[in-house]
């Protein structure tokens, strides 16, 4: 007997332990109805202590709004300020459970704070109840926290229309509410609207089909919410793991500690670690206390990988095959949570997952009204204003567009000196791939090293006679790209011409193997992911097409240095042209063989009445 | 459960891995314990890598402290334990100085001494939602300004699963893993991880008085019996526990884990009934937890 008893719970507790749990959340405008339906909800699924009932039979004759009846909105409205005013201010999480589910209810107000409130509620959520008040019908309201819904990427809703008692249990009404929500509702991205009419002060249709209600024959709203099937996010499922941790207690184990935001892992599975994109295979993979064999979605784990790579907090361990991107540019939905509006151009901390990074909205390209779905132009976002921004990063994030994947497309915004939350982002997509570093990961590319100088290499290939002040303009620009931080090489022909190139000398054909070596060169280094600044004569079109062809598009930037040449002449800083006309000198440009001028150069310095400062500033310019 | 158990080892982490100085409460009850195993679990094979405090105010049960001593040797956890000095020369105790004085300076203002002679800025606490009204709007991470204090206004909207852990300076942060279990959700972890508890919240014969209407156990000899008042044996149990002569037993058969959770289900009080600090009027936890009650 007892016995049997024990086992009886033991297999109920595990039944208990595989029951699925339903987060919801409810939205209704002030006196919908909507803390008497959850109240209800609570109530009828026997979570209601007796201590609690009789907490609310006081409370009900204190505070109720009820007369004798117990005023059900009693039993869910919390702080004791809101409470003696009336209205409830925040966001309350409610449990309960059924023999089919536990359901995590986010209790939101429909006032004031109501879209911080109602999107926080909503970031958790499966499913939203839509409470409608049946004498009212679709009210801007609820058209606003559809919106919200819609934008916050639930594609479940429930449209609950209460106090069916007040208009007759009038089949009419409810349908022709019904009708006008789903002629709005088209273009929000709903999958599945379920229609109730309820009275949630009566109990008819929370729990049980009421007897009032007899020419309606769908779910009551408990029973909808017990057996409605989750839509999970489009199809893909490949593994990806944002590293919350490394777990390093000694020399002999390193495990990445996280929990699966989609797909799923086994040991032997090929990983990159992003975003360096270094290949490896797991090696374990650590549930709790045991190495197991597989691990889900949702699950927290810790893993541990064949080969040392590197890989720390905030990087992702995604499937070999199929990873995440990578960029530091992006368009995203954002709502502003803060007081103090949200400025373009100011720098906040950004956290997505567990990567927290320096951001920058570079522009608002529009705000979006939640009452209507209108479309505005704005400067700076208010508080509980939505908008669609670009953003910039000062490192590259790995991420997912919010639409594939929440954990990895939604971020948060941090003030950098406050530390409040401001803001709260869905990313749709990138702008611009910081680099597509992860497909060749195996081979280092040019992007690949690019990516990590934080760079664009470039060629920028300076062009003009003997003493034009190339080589001036050339040192001033290096100095100012080295003091950004970029990584850069000067060649010139002092470093060439001493080393590299000492068999060559000034011959047509030796000038034009001349070019041709330093064009090779600058190639290699670009590719290198270095900025190289050339500064040679280099008077033949040919030789310069040459160069210029070695080049992606954009890569190579030539730059006439156009000084004339009776002013190079005047300067002669190294007593050259002075030699040149004596004879002492052959081939000498200018003199005896020809400058020619270049037809299109990206850049055009006449440097007559400028200064070479002036001339290293436009050239800086030009780089951006 | 699983859900459930991810969930909080995600807290867990998260806190762990942003924190300069964590520390864990550790009240030595079926919260606590529940917390405590999933810490381990979260940094397994490693111990968790921060140490529990118990706030003691010496007049909890002696198999309390026996549990305690167990699970430290077990889990490899390092323990604080914080008594309130001023309170102990004063002998401060439920039955002189009431129940709300006695908590007040035992428990609360004790845990605010030992929050800054440890300079601790990230405190796990095992409170849940379920628990009680004003609990249902707490956040997971829960921030304090100076001096502990709660303001209900300066706390931060939490979205997904993405916590903002920044602390500013002079602050600190509570942060609550089991928030969204219920107390079902405890005892049927408990089971099926087979995780020990303290025995009291087993059923057994226990000397107890009737004390405000309620049934008391007598720990120790500073029950202050009135002339002719008797303890007698009863086969009790608690839902709940705290300072011995502030937790009220209830009279149960349920003397196996089965049978608690069997019993649990049918339950018609809700937890903090045992709890007597949280009866005297309306709000009373929400005013404790302002005034830096955890
Ligand atoms: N007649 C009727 N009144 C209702 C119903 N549901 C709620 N009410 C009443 O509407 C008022 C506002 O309800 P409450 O639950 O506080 O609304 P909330 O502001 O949405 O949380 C209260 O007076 C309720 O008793 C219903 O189904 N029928």
């Amino acid at each position: 007997m007892e016995q049997q008893h024990a086992r009886d719970v033991l297999s109920f507790v595990e039944d208990q332990g595989r029951k699925e749990t339903l987060r919801f959340i409810t939205c209704g405008s002030v006196d919908d109805g909507k803390s008497t339906l959850i109240g209800r909800l609570l109530y009828e699924s026997k979570n209601i202590f007796d201590d609690q009932l009789q907490a609310l039979e006081s409370d009900s004759k204190r505070y109720g709004t009820q007369g004798e009846k117990m005023d059900m909105a009693l039993l869910v409205d919390g702080l004791q300020a809101e409470r003696e005013q009336g209205i409830t201010i925040d966001v309350a999480y409610r449990f309960f459970s059924t023999d089919k589910r536990r359901f995590i209810v986010a209790d939101t107000p429909g006032h004031e704070q109501y879209t911080r409130n109602m999107a926080t509620g909503a970031s958790t959520a499966h499913v939203a109840v839509i409470l409608v008040d049946a004498r009212k019908g679709v009210l801007v309201q609820t058209r606003r926290h559809s919106r919200i819904v819609s934008l916050m990427g639930i594609r479940q809703v429930v449209l609950a229309v209460n106090k069916m008692d007040l208009v007759g249990f009038d089949r009419k009404v409810f349908e022709d509410i019904v009708a006008d929500y789903r002629a709005f509702a088209a273009d929000l991205g709903f999958e599945e609207i379920q229609a109730i009419p309820l009275s949630g002060l009566d109990g008819d249709n929370v729990v049980v089909r009421g007897a009032n209600l007899s020419w309606y024959d769908g779910p009551s709203l408990m029973h909808h919410l017990e057996t409605v099937e989750v839509i999970g996010a489009a199809g893909r499922s490949a593994f990806r793991m944002p590293v919350q941790l490394v777990n390093r207690p000694d020399l002999d184990f390193r495990g990445f500690c996280g929990r699966v935001a989609e797909g799923s892992v086994r040991p032997g599975d090929g990983v990159r670690v992003l975003p360096s994109g270094v290949r490896t295979t797991v090696k374990a993979v650590i549930d709790g206390f045991d190495e197991v064999d597989v691990a889900h979605t949702g699950t927290s784990i810790t893993i541990t990988l064949n080969d040392e790579v590197d890989a720390s907090r905030g990087d992702v361990i995604v499937a070999a095959e199929d990873p995440a991107e990578v960029a530091d540019q992006f368009e995203a939905r954002l709502l502003w949570m803060a007081e103090h509006a949200m400025a373009p151009g100011r720098q906040y901390l950004m956290k997505l997952g567990c990567k927290e990074v320096t951001a920058t909205i570079t522009g608002i390209k529009y705000r979006q009204d939640v009452n209507t779905g209108g479309h505005m132009a704005a400067k700076t976002l208010e508080l509980n204003e939505i908008a669609t921004v670009d953003i910039s990063t000062s490192a590259p994030l790995v991420f997912e567009p919010y639409a594939t994947n929440k954990v990895l497309g939604s971020f948060i915004l941090i003030d950098k000196l406050t530390f409040e939350t401001v803001g709260a982002g869905m990313i749709d997509f990138a702008l611009r791939r910081a680099s597509n570093i992860h497909w060749q990961a195996l081979e280092v590319d040019r992007s690949a090293r690019a990516a990590l100088k934080h760079q664009e290499p470039r060629c920028i290939w300076l062009t003009g006679l003997s003493g034009s002040g190339k080589s001036t303009i050339a040192d001033l620009l290096e100095k100012r790209l080295h003091a950004q931080g970029r990584h850069t090489y000067l060649l010139d022909g002092d470093n060439v011409r001493h080393g590299l190139n000492r068999d060559l000398g000034f011959t047509e054909a030796d000038r034009v193997e001349n070019i041709r070596r330093v064009a090779e060169v600058s190639r290699l280094m670009v590719d290198a992911g270095l900025i190289v600044i050339v500064s040679f004569i280099s008077p033949f079109r040919s030789e310069r097409r040459m160069a210029r062809d070695l080049f992606a598009a954009g890569e190579f930037m030539e730059v006439f240095v156009d000084t004339p040449l009776e002013e190079c002449e005047r300067r002669d800083v190294k007593g050259l042209y002075a030699k040149a006309r004596r004879g002492e000198l052959k081939n000498f440009t200018g003199i005896d063989s020809d400058y020619e001028v270049p037809e299109a150069p990206e850049v055009h310095l006449r440097t007559s009445g400028t200064t070479a400062e002036a001339c290293a500033e436009r050239l800086l310019k030009e780089l951006g | 459960m699983k859900e459930l158990e991810s969930a909080s080892i995600e807290i867990i982490r998260e806190a762990v891995a942003t924190a300069r100085n964590p520390v864990m409460m550790y009240s030595v009850g079926k919260d606590s314990s529940v917390m405590l195993h999933l810490a381990r679990k979260a940094f397994h094979p490693a111990p968790p890598p921060f140490p529990l405090l118990h706030v003691d105010t010496r007049w909890k049960f002696k198999e309390m402290y026996a549990h305690r001593e167990r699970m430290v040797k077990e889990s490899g956890v390092k323990l604080i334990t914080h008594t309130n000095p001023e309170g102990l020369a004063q002998g401060i105790g439920p039955f002189t100085h009431g129940s709300g004085y006695h908590t007040d300076v035992m428990k609360t203002q004790a845990l605010k001494q030992a929050l800054d002679l440890h300079q601790f800025d990230l405190v796990f606490g095992g409170a849940r939602r379920d628990e009680e009204k004003s609990r249902a709007k707490e956040r997971i991470f829960s921030f304090r300004s100076e001096g502990h204090r709660w303001d209900p206004k300066a706390q931060r909207p939490e979205l997904w699963n993405l916590y903002n852990t920044r602390i500013q300076k002079g602050g600190s942060i509570r942060v609550f893993p089991i928030s969204d279990w219920t107390e079902q959700d405890i005892w049927n972890y408990i089971l099926q991880e087979r995780i020990p508890i303290v025995p009291l919240y087993l059923a057994a014969e226990r000397l107890v008085v009737k004390f405000n209407g309620q049934w008391i156990m007598v720990d120790d000899d500073r029950y202050p019996f009135k002339d002719g008042e008797q303890a007698v044996m009863k086969k009790v149990r608690f839902r709940t526990l705290g300072c011995w002569p502030l937790t009220a037993a209830v009279e149960s058969e349920a003397d196996t884990l089965e049978a608690v959770i069997a019993e649990t289900l049918n339950a018609r009080g809700s937890e903090r009934e045992g709890r007597m600090i949280d009866t005297d009027e309306p709000g009373s936890m929400e005013k404790k937890k302002q005034e830096g009650y955890f």
